[in-house]
């Protein structure tokens, strides 16, 4: 019933979104957790950054392209004039695309940071501006989850 | 949103949530292999125990609401096969998480043993205990199931 409604080429692009998705989440809740409890330990301001770096980055490039993958076999670039793309389907694209250019800006920030704790210059107020783009991403994950499963339009 | 498009969202933020908190513990059992010094021990295991609260929190909020929603659905029910299978691949990834805390805890014994005897240097024996090959096979085998139910709860097969 259900799963007939969704080709196999469709669940597949779905699955790849999803890993990416919360891979992408896992980082991020890595990477916050790490430099709030770092407390000005080095290992852990550098955990916080390269769990964004090395694993959420690869996430988020996974999401987005699955999830174009997955809007284009459903066909939604393909909707009748009359009807507009839902709000569930917005707020996904929203959290995707300006939650990507925030991410984008935690590692340029977060990169800086690490840099200058690497040559004893401080950094650890980059590091935390990191973490405040990495907790308000978090928070979009949550809205974008919640969006795109209960569907609310 | 009706009632039941309330629950599946939920049910769902909760398997985010455990899936997002053992991409976490991953992250944090790699950088423990190169740890060898008390401090570094200790520090990631403050990060490891928000890991593990949130994979509990992740794991008992998916089985409840996964199951209470088969019982809400009309077309599926909790007897269904793939329903069943979700339980048990939850079984398997819950029992072998609760004991893979167990082998990582006693990385964490040891560095608060050798911080009270004042050795604060490295330790091979610590080094060996952070790289426990049972931990990380048991968080392989955790992991390899919660991604099985992903995959499950995708194709619902048989549905």
């Amino acid at each position: 019933m259900l799963a007939a409604i969704r080709p196999d080429i469709q669940s597949f692009a779905l699955l790849l979104h999803l890993v990416g998705a919360t891979v992408v989440f896992g980082a991020l809740l890595a990477s916050a957790t790490s430099i709030v409890l770092a407390r000005g330990d080095t290992r852990l301001l550098r955990l916080g950054y390269f769990s964004l770096l090395l694993v959420g980055l690869p996430g988020l490039i996974l999401l987005r392209l699955a999830g174009q993958w997955l809007y284009q076999l459903q066909k939604w670039n393909d909707l009748p004039s009359q009807f507009a793309r839902p709000t569930w389907l917005d707020i996904g694209f929203i959290v995707a695309d300006w939650g990507g250019i925030l991410f984008l800006l935690a590692l340029v920030l977060g990169g800086i940071g690490v840099h200058r704790l690497r040559n004893d210059r401080g950094g650890t107020l980059l590091l935390r501006a990191t973490m405040v783009i990495s907790l308000v991403l978090i928070v979009g994950y949550v809205v974008a989850v919640w969006a795109m499963t209960g569907k609310p339009s | 949103m009706t009632f039941e498009d309330w629950i599946f969202a939920i049910h769902l933020l909760f398997a985010a949530t455990l899936v997002g908190s053992l991409v976490m513990s991953w992250i944090v059992v790699v950088s423990m292999r190169t740890a060898d010094t008390p401090d570094a021990t200790l520090n990631l295991h403050r990060v490891g125990l928000v890991a593990t609260g949130a994979t509990i929190i992740g794991l008992a909020g998916a089985i409840t609401l996964g199951i209470w929603l088969a019982i809400l659905r009309v077309d599926f029910h909790p007897w269904d096969g793939w329903v069943i299978g979700a339980i048990v691949l939850w079984s398997i990834a819950t029992v072998a998480l609760l004991r893979s805390f167990v082998e990582y805890a006693k990385p964490i014994d040891k560095a608060k043993a050798l911080v009270a005897s004042g050795q604060t240097g490295s330790s091979m024996e610590l080094t060996a205990l952070n790289r426990t090959a049972t931990g990380l096979l048991l968080r392989v085998v955790a992991s390899a199931a919660i991604v099985l139910i992903v995959v499950d709860m995708i194709w619902k097969p048989g549905a």
